[in-house]
């Protein structure tokens, strides 16, 4: 049994995704039922399906100083840190505690591969990656990282959390153990991952991707639509911001299972959950709301709609948002924790997109459309290959104990 | 910030020089041990996801098992943080020029294969292990920094840990990118008390980024070869039983670690 989490602040946070760039844009898509998804345009031979991309990444060249660390995915970064304000938050906190006093921990699931697989499509006729790719350190599971810690001059801890799909939902743990530790007074966690020819036909070779926009919860569910995405948080002690909402726990454990499926009875995902109520020190009676990891892979949602059955009573309200973004992968965790924090910020419960005909193994928590009520409580699930499993528990400031 | 003190109860090694622990103190001690078979045997893989599993998997779980047998530990019961810089670079190499030359062509096997977790994923399949496990990079400085969050994991939640660092030797045109033209993987088990089995003491503290010391021959060539041999001072220490290193545990951040036998 874990010990009792002291709750950190979230004094900052963005997303940037198919719903649009910064808060008020996925607010407004959430509020809309708007479903970013689109017909796949992305690459040179397109599979037939269905993304969530976001606008514009091409259009939006890091600034000169940042050029060596140019690809497509640290451009989703750095148009994601310019949303809400966020570096602004950083630059405030970096000169409150110190830049070596910041962590930087960010998950991502692939990186910056696109560009890798950019030079593997023109290399030089000796077999070599050309001139302008021979940036080394753009071809590594740590590019994003070592971009961001650049751009936004931090000099702390900085370290690639890359377990797929649970990325970046983990970083918040190692971000509350790194502060617990008086390692650090600070973090900026978060995640970014990119579209790439490595994903799409990645999981299309699984037969994990779906023709149509994605069906979380869904009868008729056939499959992922894959996403892109960037969101960011600045985690710091309560004490400095008591109006803000918190962390309140965090769980993660191991299926033991499969690489790419989960376990039959959801046990790493119901650890997971079990772990960070622990930490929380809630019942699952008092979570309002829980952003589902629903993927809309039929046995991700069968597993995790019989959790959501066995774990809460009907007054916890479920949904899926992957209907909205498409699944972003390493980005998942970051993008799905923001909007577990504007549920509790704006009461709002977003309902599951693309479920039109509900699975009957879903129970009577999921909510197939908008509901308005207040949100104390919210967790997010989100699960990734080999078995990994994360559940992140968040508050509004000033929750009485 | 006080010091992070943590104990060391097992050492896993491999690379194709050195079949293990045992034979990097040979080694120092001026001896030339036997090398290991080509490949690692990974023993703690069932026998079919051995001879199935991509070289990057047999590596990192081949230390992961040394060390956790010298620990005496159930493997199950380790929380796992498996760093590596460049995850499983022939994956990488094949999934890039496949994509390149026939993208529908892609193998779902090695797609799976291609998360940085698989080998932790692997590991925890074949251990039973539920606890919490984790896949991690920091360019050169992956070692350290998956040092820094394994010690963290220790003393945050006050229970054993299983670090394990590795990096398969790349090809070309990978390996004018990555440099590393040897494999090389290395585990730790670490706990927050001392028990029977404890080797050691590290007491950590987190430093700004300092030159690092002499490594002894023909540590030199070994580091210089593998970004996950970053791990050899530290290793160097534990085999002679006391002294100081520096690790970077980022771009700009250190690791100054000292090292005492456990009597």
């Amino acid at each position: 049994m874990p010990a009792l989490m002291t709750p950190l602040a979230i004094t900052a946070y963005t997303a940037t995704s198919a719903m649009g760039r910064g808060l008020a844009a996925q607010l407004d898509a959430l509020q809309c039922a708007r479903s970013g998804l689109r017909p796949n345009d992305f690459s040179s031979a397109p599979l037939d399906c269905w993304v969530g991309r976001v606008d514009d990444v091409e259009q939006a060249p890091l600034p000169a100083a940042l050029a060596t660390w140019e690809c497509r995915n640290n451009r989703l970064a750095w148009l994601g840190l310019n949303q809400d304000g966020f570096i602004d938050r950083v630059h405030a906190a970096r000169a409150r505690y110190g830049a070596g006093r910041i962590a930087l921990l960010l998950g991502t699931s692939t990186a910056s591969i696109g560009a890798t697989e950019e030079a593997y499509r023109r290399l030089d006729p000796d077999g070599g990656f050309a001139d302008d790719m021979l940036r080394p350190a753009i071809h590594a599971p740590h590019s994003l990282v070592g971009f961001v810690a650049a751009a936004l001059g931090l000099e702390g801890p900085c370290l690639t959390i890359s377990t797929a799909c649970s990325s970046s939902a983990k970083v918040f743990a190692n971000a509350e153990r790194m502060i617990r530790l008086g390692l650090v007074d600070a973090a900026v966690v978060g995640g970014v991952d990119t579209l790439c020819d490595s994903v799409l036909f990645g999981f299309n070779a699984l037969e994990l991707v779906s023709p149509a926009p994605c069906r979380p919860f869904d009868a008729a569910r056939n499959g992922i639509s894959i996403g892109e995405a960037a969101g960011f948080a600045l985690l710091e002690r309560a004490d400095v911001a008591p109006d803000a909402p918190q962390l309140l726990g965090y769980g993660e454990a191991s299926d033991a299972h499969h690489m790419s499926t989960p376990h039959p009875d959801g046990l790493g995902a119901e650890l997971a959950l079990r772990d960070a109520l622990a930490r929380a020190g809630l019942d699952a009676a008092q979570v309002d709301y829980i952003n589902l990891h629903g993927t809309a892979s039929l046995k991700n949602d069968e597993v995790e709609a019989a959790l959501v059955s066995r774990a809460f009573p009907v007054r916890t309200r479920a949904s899926s948002t992957k209907g909205f973004t498409g699944h972003t992968l390493g980005a998942a965790g970051i993008v799905e924790a923001t909007i577990a924090l504007q549920a509790i910020e704006h009461d709002l419960i977003p309902g599951n997109l693309g479920g039109s005909t509900p699975d009957p193994i879903c129970g009577a928590q999921f909510a197939w459309h908008n509901e308005q009520q207040r949100v104390e409580v919210a967790l997010s699930n989100s699960f990734g290959f080999g078995g990994n499993n994360a559940c992140l528990a968040f508050a509004r400031a000033g929750r009485a104990a | 910030m006080s010091t992070l003190r943590v104990y060391v109860d097992g050492v896993g090694l491999w690379s194709p020089q050195l079949a293990d622990f045992a034979a990097l103190k040979s080694s120092l001690a001026g001896t030339v041990p036997t090398p290991p078979p080509a490949r690692p045997a990974a023993a703690t893989l069932p026998p079919n996801e051995r001879r199935r599993a991509p070289e990057s998997v047999l590596l990192a779980v081949e230390v992961a098992g040394q060390a956790v047998a010298m620990s005496g530990r159930e493997a199950a019961t380790l929380a796992c943080v498996f760093a590596s810089a460049h995850g499983d670079q022939p994956i990488t190499d094949y999934m890039c020029a496949t994509l390149a030359r026939a993208p529908a062509e892609l193998s779902p096997i090695r797609f799976h294969n291609s998360v940085h977790n698989a080998a932790v994923g692997y590991w925890t399949i074949a251990t039973g292990c539920h606890a919490p496990s984790t896949a991690v990079a920091a360019q050169r400085a992956s070692f350290g920094a998956g040092l820094l969050e394994a010690v963290s994991q220790v003393l945050a939640d006050q229970r054993p840990v299983l670090l394990v660092c590795s990096d398969t030797a790349g090809d070309e045109p990978l390996l004018e990118i990555t440099g590393c033209t040897q494999p090389f993987g290395c585990a730790l088990v670490l706990a927050p008390e001392a028990s029977t089995t404890s080797l050691a003491t590290l007491d950590l503290s987190v430093t700004s980024r300092l030159a690092g010391g002499e490594l002894a021959e023909p540590l030199p060539g070994w580091h210089d070869a593998n970004a996950s041999a970053a791990a050899l001072p530290l290793l160097a220490l534990l085999a002679r039983g006391h002294g100081r290193c520096q690790l970077d545990a980022a771009a700009t951040l250190g690791l100054q670690i000292d090292m005492e036998s456990v009597a």
